[in-house]
C-alpha cells in the first residue's frame, strides 16, 4: 500500500449516544479501496447505528449527531442526508427492500436517475417533461447486472420476482451509480437461497476486483470468512476485534460476539431431578405463524408446569412470532394443546378464556390504553374477560364497575411493582417506558393467568427497571406457580431468569438448553440456521 | 392451475363491467328505444363526458385514488363560461377564452387541494370529497354575492333581479354545440361530434405520452410506494400536487366542453354531481382505486350512460312511475362506488391470507 494515497474511508473515534444512552464508544474503522470488510455483532451491538452515521441517515442528526470524524479519501466529511453520502460515492443496500413493486428490474435500477430524451415542451415545463430514453435505460441496467455476474431478467416486474432477484436488483441499483466507491450491504444474504447467496458472494469478489470496497454485515459467519479480507467484531458499542479473515475462525468470532465473561453471570441453579417430575402444561406442535418479519416455521416444543421457559434468538428469526401466533394476533397454523385440551388458533378470546395472558412487545400499540388511567389499564382485561371488578344489579342485567375494587387492585400492583406515578388515576401515556412495562405486567397479573407469555419485557427500559421487571416475573412465578414463557433478544437476561432456554433460528427451534448452558453453546445455536 | 386462476382473477377484476353489461342487456328490450336513438345518445354523451373522465386518470396514476378534486376544476370552468357569456364573446373564441380563464383558477384550486391531500395521505378520496363541498361554498360566495357587486357583470339576462349574483341558469345558446358541429358529419342519422372526438383523441395521446415522461414515471413510482420513491430522491409532495393540478386543469377544460354540449349552465348544481358521475363511470368501466386505463374510461362512458338512458325508461315502463329512473341513477352511482371500494379492500385482504396459506403448504411439503 502506498503511503501517499489516503485510505478510502477512515472512521475515527466515533461516539454516539441516544439521549445519554451510549451506544457507540470510540469506534475506529478503516477501509481501503477494493477491500471487503465483514462487520459482525449481536443485535444491538451498534452495527446499524455505525452504518447510519456513515450513510448520513436523518435519524442520527435528529438525535443530536455524533462525535468523531468520518474521513473519506483524506477529506473529513459530515453528510447532512443520505443523498450527500450517495453523491460522495457511498451506496447502501438496506435490509428492507426499497423497490417499486409494479416496476420492472430496469425501471427500479434506474429509479429517479432515468436517462431522458429532450422533448418539445422541455423549455416550457422543465426537464421533468422529457420522455424516458428506454433503450439507454436498458443498456445501463444490463451493464449494472453484468457487473454483479448474475442473471436477472431486466423486464420482469418486481412483484413477480423471487426475493433473491429483488436483492440483486437493489445491489444493481447501487452498482449503476458511476461514482460508487464503497458499498454497504446490510445482511444481504438473509433472504437468499444458498445458491443465490453463493452467487452474491462471487459478485462481491468481482466488485472488489473492480476497486469497489464493500462493508458486509451478516450473521452467517462462514460467508464472512469466505469473502472478506478483514473481520470486525462489535459488541456493546465497541469494536472488540479486528483481524484478517485468514487469521480467525467461526468459533473465535462467535466467542467474541457473545463473549461476556462466563463467571459474572448468575445462571439459575438447574435441578435435573425436579425437571423430570414436572408435567407438561403446554404442547405446541408444528406451529407456523405468518408474522411479517418474524415468520415461524414448523415449531414444536413443550412447556412444563411452573417453569420459566426462555425463547431467545436474533431479531427477525421468528422468536416474536411464537407468542403472537399462539395468542392469535397473527395468522397461524398447527396445534396447541394446553392441559390436554386443544386451543383453537387465530382466536385471541379463546386463548384468554383458557387463562393465557400475553404481555406484548408492542407496549404502546397493543399493550396499553394510552389515553386511559392506570386503573382502567390494569383492570380492563379482567373486567372484559372474566367479569371481575363488576357489581351486578337486577340479576346481572345491569353491570356496574366496582370502582373500589379496581382502585384497590391498582394500588396493590403500584406498590408491589414500584410503579412510579402520581396516582392510580394518572394516564398511561404519561409514564416512562419502564413504568409502562410494569403496568403491562400488572395488567397480565390481574388476570390471574395459568400461563403467561411475556415478549421482550426489557426492551427500551433502563437497567434499574430491567432488574425490577425480571424480579417481578420470577416472584410471580414462584409465589403463584404460574408458568411463564419469556421471549427476549437478550441472552444474558434469559440465562438469569429462566429454567430452560429455547433458541430460535431461521424460524425454527434450533435447540433447547438448560439456562446453565454456556454462552458459547447458546450463541452457536443462535447462528446455526440463520436465514 | 395457473391459467384457471388467471381466468377467475380476470372475472373478479371485471365483475363490475360484467354486471353492467347484464343490467343494460336486460333493460334495453324493456325500454323499447330505437337503436338509432340509443346510438345517437351514446355518441353525444361520449363526446360530452369523456374529457372530464380522462382528467381522473392522472391522480390515480400518482396513487391518490379517485379524486373529487376534479370538481374544483369544474367550478373554474363554469366561472370562465359565466364571465365569457357576460362579455358576449360567442362561439369557439368564447369557449377558448373560457378555458384560458379557467386555467389559472384550476391551478390555484388544484394546488390548494393537493396541499391538503398531502396532509391526508391514504385518505385522499374522502378528503377531496369534503374539500369539494367546502369549495362549493366558496364558489357560491363568488357567484351568488361577489359577481355583480365586486366582479362586474353587465348583462341582466344572467344577473339576478336584485342586482348582484348569477341566475340559476345561464344560457349558452351562443356556444351551444359549436364545437361538436364544427366539422359536421352524420352517418345514417347518427350525428358525430367530430371536433370533440378529435380533441378527446388528442388528450388520450397526451396522456399516453405523459406516462412516458420523467414526471409520469415519477408519478407511477410515487403511486406505488411513497417511501421508496422518497428514498430515491423524488420530491413526493410536489409530484402529488402536480398530479392534482393537472387533473383540475383538465377538468376545467372538460367542463367547458361538457357545458357547450348541454347548452346552458345550471349555475349552482352543474359541478356538484359531475365528480360523482365521472368516478362512477370510470369504475363501471372496470377501473379500481389504484388502477385505471384509457380503455376503462370509454367502456365506462358507454356502459354507464347506456344504463342512464335505458334504466329510467325501463323503470317507468315496469312501474308506471317516471321518477323511478332518476332515483335509480343516483342509487346506482353510489352503489357502484361502494362496491368498487369494498372489492378493493377484499382483494387486499385476500392477498394477505394467501401468504399464510403458502407458509402452511411449504411446511407440509417438507414433511
Amino acid at each position: 500500500m502506498s503511503n501517499d494515497k489516503p485510505r478510502l474511508l477512515e472512521m475515527k473515534n466515533i461516539q454516539k449516544d441516544f439521549f445519554g444512552n451510549q451506544v457507540l464508544t470510540d469506534i475506529n474503522l478503516s477501509v481501503d479501496e477494493g477491500e471487503v470488510v465483514g462487520l459482525v455483532g449481536e443485535n444491538g451491538a451498534g452495527k446499524s447505528t455505525l452504518m447510519r452515521i456513515l450513510f448520513g441517515a436523518d435519524m442520527i442528526r435528529e438525535t443530536g449527531g455524533y462525535g468523531g470524524d468520518v474521513v473519506l479519501e483524506g477529506k473529513t466529511v459530515r453528510f447532512s442526508s443520505p443523498f450527500d453520502a450517495i453523491a460522495a460515492g457511498i451506496g447502501m443496500v438496506h435490509q428492507e427492500f426499497s423497490l417499486i413493486p409494479g416496476f420492472t428490474t430496469t425501471e427500479n435500477i434506474l429509479l429517479n436517475r432515468e436517462p431522458t430524451k429532450k422533448s418539445v415542451v422541455h423549455d416550457i415545463f422543465g426537464p421533468r417533461m422529457n420522455t424516458l430514453n428506454r433503450s439507454e435505460m436498458d443498456e445501463r441496467a444490463a451493464n449494472a447486472i453484468e457487473m454483479m455476474g448474475v442473471s436477472v431478467d431486466r423486464k420482469m416486474y418486481i412483484n413477480e420476482m423471487p426475493v433473491g432477484h429483488k436483492q440483486f436488483t437493489e445491489i444493481a441499483r447501487e452498482l449503476s451509480k458511476d461514482q460508487l466507491k464503497l458499498l454497504i450491504l446490510d445482511e444481504p444474504t438473509a433472504v437468499l437461497t444458498e445458491k443465490e447467496a453463493e452467487a452474491l458472494l462471487a459478485s462481491i469478489r468481482g466488485m472488489s476486483e473492480r476497486g469497489i470496497a464493500v462493508i458486509f454485515i451478516t450473521h452467517r459467519l462462514q460467508e464472512i470468512l469466505s469473502v472478506c479480507d478483514k473481520v470486525v467484531v462489535m459488541r456493546d458499542g465497541r469494536v472488540v476485534s479486528e483481524k484478517a479473515a485468514k487469521d480467525t475462525n467461526v468459533a473465535e468470532i462467535t466467542r467474541q460476539m457473545v463473549g461476556r465473561s462466563v463467571e459474572t453471570s448468575s445462571a439459575a441453579p438447574h435441578d435435573e431431578e425436579a425437571e423430570k417430575e414436572r408435567k407438561t402444561i403446554l404442547k405446541v406442535d408444528r406451529l407456523w405463524v405468518d408474522m411479517p418479519g418474524e415468520i415461524v416455521r414448523d415449531v414444536s416444543f413443550e412447556v412444563k408446569e411452573g417453569e420459566i421457559l426462555g425463547i431467545g434468538g436474533l431479531a427477525g428469526q421468528g422468536k416474536l412470532g411464537i407468542p403472537n401466533g399462539i395468542m392469535g394476533l397473527y395468522q397461524a397454523g398447527g396445534t396447541v394443546t394446553f392441559e390436554g385440551k386443544q386451543i383453537p388458533l387465530n382466536s385471541p378470546r379463546q386463548c384468554l378464556d383458557s387463562s393465557f395472558a400475553f404481555v406484548s412487545e408492542d407496549r404502546r400499540g397493543v399493550g396499553l390504553l394510552l389515553e386511559e388511567s392506570l386503573e382502567w389499564n390494569i383492570a380492563f382485561p379482567a373486567m372484559q374477560i372474566q367479569n371481575r371488578f363488576l357489581r351486578n344489579y337486577l340479576g346481572g342485567l345491569i353491570k356496574w364497575r366496582d370502582e373500589k375494587a379496581i382502585k384497590e387492585i391498582t394500588d396493590k400492583y403500584i406498590d408491589e411493582l414500584a410503579i412510579k406515578c402520581t396516582s392510580s388515576k394518572q394516564k398511561a401515556k404519561e409514564l416512562s417506558g419502564g413504568n409502562q412495562q410494569k403496568v403491562c405486567l400488572a395488567k397480565a397479573f390481574a388476570l390471574n393467568p395459568r400461563l403467561l407469555f411475556v415478549s421482550e419485557p426489557t426492551r427500551g427500559i433502563d437497567v434499574g427497571a430491567k432488574a425490577l421487571v425480571l424480579e417481578a416475573l420470577k416472584k410471580f412465578n414462584r409465589e403463584s406457580g404460574v408458568t411463564i414463557v419469556v421471549v427476549s433478544s437478550e441472552l444474558e437476561e434469559l440465562r438469569q431468569s429462566c429454567d430452560r432456554i429455547a433458541i430460535v433460528s431461521g424460524g425454527r427451534i434450533a435447540g433447547i438448553l438448560p439456562a446453565s448452558a454456556s454462552v458459547e453453546d447458546l450463541g452457536t445455536l443462535m447462528l446455526s440456521q440463520v436465514i | 392451475m395457473n391459467k384457471k386462476t388467471n381466468i377467475v382473477g380476470l372475472l373478479q377484476r371485471s365483475s363490475v363491467p360484467i354486471m353492467f353489461v347484464i343490467i343494460c342487456a336486460l333493460c334495453i328490450p324493456i325500454a323499447g328505444l330505437s337503436p338509432s336513438y340509443l346510438i345517437n345518445e351514446i355518441v353525444t354523451r361520449m363526446g360530452r363526458n369523456s374529457f372530464l373522465i380522462l382528467s381522473l386518470l392522472v391522480p390515480i396514476m400518482a396513487g391518490m385514488g379517485l379524486n373529487f378534486g376534479m370538481t374544483l376544476g369544474a367550478m373554474a370552468g363554469e366561472i370562465g363560461l359565466i364571465l365569457v357569456s357576460d362579455w358576449q364573446i360567442v362561439g369557439i373564441p368564447g369557449m377558448v377564452l373560457a378555458m384560458i380563464i379557467s386555467v389559472p383558477n384550476s391551478v390555484l384550486l388544484g394546488f390548494f387541494c393537493g396541499k391538503i391531500l398531502n396532509m391526508a395521505k391514504g385518505r385522499e378520496m374522502i378528503t377531496s370529497y369534503i374539500i369539494s363541498y367546502f369549495m362549493n361554498g366558496v364558489y357560491q360566495l363568488v357567484v351568488l354575492y361577489l359577481m355583480g357587486s365586486i366582479i362586474p357583470i353587465a348583462h341582466t339576462s344572467i344577473k339576478l333581479p336584485r342586482g348582484y349574483g348569477i341566475r340559476n341558469t345561464v344560457s349558452l345558446l351562443s356556444m351551444r354545440q359549436k364545437l361538436d358541429n364544427l366539422i359536421p358529419l352524420t352517418i345514417r342519422g347518427v350525428k358525430i361530434p367530430v371536433m370533440t372526438f378529435i380533441i378527446i383523441a388528442l388528450l388520450c395521446l397526451v396522456i399516453i405520452w405523459f406516462r412516458r415522461t420523467k414526471l409520469g414515471q415519477d408519478m407511477r413510482a410515487v403511486g406505488q410506494d411513497l417511501e421508496v420513491a422518497r428514498d430515491a430522491g423524488i420530491n413526493v409532495e410536489r409530484t402529488r400536487i402536480l398530479s392534482v393540478i393537472i387533473s383540475t386543469v383538465l377538468a376545467g377544460i372538460g367542463m367547458v366542453i361538457y357545458l357547450q354540449n348541454m347548452g346552458n349552465i345550471a349555475t349552482y348544481s352543474s359541478h356538484s354531481q359531475i365528480g360523482m358521475f365521472c368516478i362512477a363511470a370510470l369504475l363501471v368501466g372496470g377501473a379500481s382505486v389504484d388502477k385505471a386505463s384509457i380503455g376503462n374510461v370509454f367502456l365506462g362512458v358507454v356502459l354507464f350512460h347506456l344504463m342512464f338512458i335505458v334504466a329510467p325508461r325501463a323503470g317507468a315502463y315496469i312501474t308506471g312511475d317516471s321518477m323511478i329512473g332518476e332515483y335509480f341513477r343516483v342509487f346506482v352511482s353510489y352503489a357502484v362506488i361502494t362496491v368498487a371500494l369494498i372489492m378493493y379492500e377484499t382483494n387486499k385482504r385476500r392477498a394477505k391470507s394467501l401468504a399464510g396459506a403458502q407458509l402452511a403448504a411449504e411446511q407440509e411439503a417438507q414433511k
